[in-house]
């Protein structure tokens, strides 16, 4: 295994953005996770910080949120509170990928 | 030079006027302190001095606290009004209120509170002067565009009474929807024109009169639009240099118009550097203006951390409803939309900022 590695591994590579569905705990330890197993961890570990962080401050902030989404210009972070944990999912944003994803009704 | 305010105390009591100029006298400020023992002499001093504060008793003979107040309220505008009453009956209370004075202590909670009530009086000495002056009495330093808009978005329904000296204007208020307006002899839409260019006055709240006949049929927010033109076309049109005052007004005036014409709840707008926040259409922007701080120290080191690109915001959902966070170089952007919102709220929240910062 990892023998194609030996041979074509050591050049520069560009960091693959996230895909995929991962669920933190309260703690911001991850419990589930189908991100590729090649993204880093502790990125992973980092996104649901983050995103429990949004969550925690809103409710200091007398905001509850319930969803919070993060659009960047090439991937979209959505996150849902659950029971003080978070489920996030990762849609990295293709040229084919939705410009507009309307609102729930 | 600093100029010293004037502060008149009225009672017929000869050792309580000692006793108060005394204690007022050594107010931080150092207001001048004018004395009279009936109302007819504290008229004659409010025509020739130009007095801030006036200070009354209740019970006086001949013409009562009361009267006296109803008075100053028409011809003096202007003059802040605090009684100081040994009368310990609510109702006095309650009517002195409805005659828009500033402020009512009963003299024994004064004497337990001296400190206290020093505090208040000096607060409202050190409010803007009579000349400029803006802002609604019962909600110091609120537009009347503010309540206006304060009602609407909670569904009120209530009759607004609205006052300038002798001239008096009334809004009907539905769930929410202005139905009618009475000011300066007009009705309806010409009516609330003329309102919202009054910039100060005091207000008071009146029961709904859910029968009243609707005349305006025009949504508050249109007619909030049209009266910030035609405000900008009259400044426009006027040869005198505007005050800042007036300026913000108008430009308060217009923001309020775009929240309400986009079906905004609430905008806030946060310096990232730091700085006071700006907000129109909530009552907490304290707290929003923190969560905006966060959300886009968060994005900025996700994005970062990731080389996702840059931000175009970051969306919200809570029950009672959506926000929308724009990050526009040094400053950062929340806006509150309702719940049920389902158009591309995104995008509507760039328009808004845009306009915002126009």
């Amino acid at each position: 295994m990892g023998i194609l590695n030996k041979f074509f591994g050591g050049s520069a590579s560009v960091q693959q953005l996230p895909a995929g569905t991962v669920t933190v705990d309260r703690d911001g330890r991850i419990v589930t996770s189908t991100v590729s197993s090649t993204f880093p961890e502790p990125m992973l570990q980092a996104i649901g910080r983050d995103v429990l962080e949004l969550f925690r401050e809103a409710r200091v902030g007398q905001i509850p949120l319930s969803e919070v989404s993060l659009h960047f210009g090439s991937l979209r972070i959505t996150a849902r509170e659950l029971r003080g944990g978070a489920i996030i999912f990762m849609f990295p944003q293709t040229a084919l990928s939705p410009a507009f994803i309307p609102a729930r009704p | 030079m600093e100029t010293r305010h004037k502060i008149l105390i009225l009672d017929d009591d000869a050792d309580w006027l000692s006793l108060c100029r005394d204690q007022f006298g050594s107010l931080s400020s150092r207001p001048e302190i004018l004395t009279a023992n009936n109302a007819k002499r504290a008229l004659a001093l409010l025509e020739t001095e130009n007095v801030r504060l006036l200070i009354s008793d209740l019970k006086m003979p001949r013409i009562d606290g009361l009267q006296m107040l109803s008075i100053v309220r028409r011809r003096f505008p202007g003059t802040r009004t605090v009684v100081l009453s040994g009368l310990e009956d609510e109702d006095y209370r309650s009517r002195a209120y409805a005659l828009g004075v500033d402020l009512f202590w009963l003299k024994a909670e004064m004497q337990r509170n001296v400190k206290l009530f020093c505090e208040c009086v000096e607060a409202l000495l050190g409010r803007a002067d009579t000349e400029n002056d803006t802002g609604f009495r019962g909600l110091q330093s609120k537009s009347l565009m503010d309540i206006i808009q304060m009602e609407c978005l909670t569904r009120a329904s209530t009759v607004l009474r609205v006052t300038r000296g002798p001239l008096v204007a009334r809004l009907w208020i539905q769930e929410g929807e202005l139905v009618d307006a009475e000011c300066e002899g007009a009705r309806g839409e010409a009516a609330f024109q003329r309102l919202l260019a009054w910039k100060t006055g005091t207000f008071e709240n009146l029961p709904a009169e859910p029968g009243h006949e609707r005349v305006i049929h025009k949504p508050v927010n249109a007619l909030l639009l049209e009266s910030a033109q035609t405000l900008d076309e009259n400044a426009g049109a006027s040869t005198e240099p505007d005050s800042v005052e007036s300026n913000l007004h108008r430009k308060t005036m217009w923001k309020l118009a775009q929240l309400t014409r986009e079906g905004a709840e609430f905008v806030v707008a946060v310096p990232l550097t730091g700085g006071e926040p700006e907000a129109l259409g909530t009552q907490n922007p304290a707290a929003l203006a923190q969560w905006t701080r966060r959300a886009a120290e968060v994005a900025r080191r996700l994005g970062e951390r990731l080389e996702a690109g840059p931000l175009s915001h970051v969306a919200g959902q809570s029950i009672e409803r959506q926000t929308v966070m724009l990050a526009h170089g040094e400053m950062a952007f929340l806006v509150g939309w309702p719940a049920d919102a389902t158009e591309n709220l995104a995008e509507k929240s760039r328009k808004l900022v845009a306009s915002w910062e126009s």
